[in-house]
């Protein structure tokens, strides 16, 4: 059963410190700035900064969960985990196979 | 409501009822997070099929202005700050703290929406709107999506703040203001994936 031990533990509230709060922030602003500033000042090629965006998209992504929802692998957060990777699954499936099945269907009817 | 009847619930079998009910309602309102994100998986699915299909029309890199998007988006990462030192305050017990941060994080959500709406506003006006192109119903659909979704976490946010007013730091509120607290980074996240493949892969 799902359990946690006081309402301070859940997800959402635990380990919070100034500090904390703050090193998440200024991580975020530095992954938000970098990937504006590839797209406005471009330096690089398309593919290659298309890339770097995403890849910077998903590492804000992890830092938000990590320093902001707090997320992480103790016994008490399993359940959270479980439920996130779970959707990240259905998400993945989701997104992944409708580009798939559209991008089949835009060469097949419009190719030949 | 049916908070009631877990706290009850609880309550008989255990000793810190009403503390292991909070942190049930928090785990179930995380359940409901994960199914919002799956409403914003198929409208991202949507814009990223639709995305070319501007019919005749503008396309992203004519409509998006990138410095205006990251002003909106250093608002909404400022406000998860401002929210997280809320929740710091609320677990010292400093309820002036909490309803100052409450109040800050409040006026930055604000001042999105407001960009967003004169972004839209500027779209429309322009015959940029939703009924131009796919792409702009799909662009309008996720982004609205979103941006309904900061004004609902706004109102909720403001009657919070009354309630915490009023009643001060009951546990009932401790909890909600967990959940809100959850709703809120949460709405950051999905913002981060908006301008990642809206905005900048848009104009890339």
């Amino acid at each position: 059963m799902y359990k946690q031990s006081s309402l301070h533990s859940s997800a959402g509230t635990r380990h919070g410190s100034r500090r904390a709060y703050l090193v998440g922030f200024l991580l975020s602003v530095a992954l938000t700035l970098i990937p504006f500033a590839l797209v406005i000042f471009p330096a690089l090629p398309r593919t290659g900064t298309a890339w770097l965006v995403v890849a910077l998209g998903a590492i804000q992504v992890l830092v938000h969960l990590r320093f902001f929802l707090h997320l992480d692998t103790a016994e008490e957060q399993r359940w959270n985990l479980v439920a996130l990777i779970f959707s990240a699954v259905v998400i993945l499936l989701l997104v992944g196979l409708s580009l798939w099945i559209m991008d089949s269907i835009h060469h097949n009817m419009l190719a030949h | 409501m049916s908070n009631t009847v877990i706290e009850k619930d609880v309550a008989h079998t255990q000793e810190h009822g009403h503390e292991d009910a909070g942190s049930l309602s928090v785990f179930g309102f995380w359940i409901y997070l994960m199914t919002d994100c799956i409403l914003f998986a198929t409208l991202f699915a949507g814009y990223a099929v639709l995305r070319d299909s501007v019919a005749g029309g503008p396309s992203g890199v004519d409509v998006f202005e990138l410095p205006y998007v990251l002003a909106e988006t250093m608002l909404l990462l400022l406000s998860s700050l401002t929210y997280g030192y809320a929740m710091l305050a609320m677990n010292r017990g400093q309820q002036r703290q909490v309803l100052r941060w409450l109040g800050i994080t409040f006026v930055l959500g604000a001042g999105f929406i407001a960009m967003e709406i004169n972004e839209f506003h500027h779209l429309i006006a322009e015959g940029h709107g939703p009924d131009r192109s796919a792409f702009l119903t799909a662009f309008f659909t996720l982004v609205g999506t979103h941006g309904a979704h900061v004004l609902t976490g706004l109102i909720w946010m403001a009657v919070l703040m009354v309630q915490v007013h009023q009643k001060g730091l009951t546990s009932t509120n401790a909890t909600r203001l967990s959940c809100l607290s959850l709703f809120w980074h949460f709405l950051d996240v999905v913002w981060i994936c908006v301008f990642t493949v809206v905005y900048l892969l848009g104009v890339v």
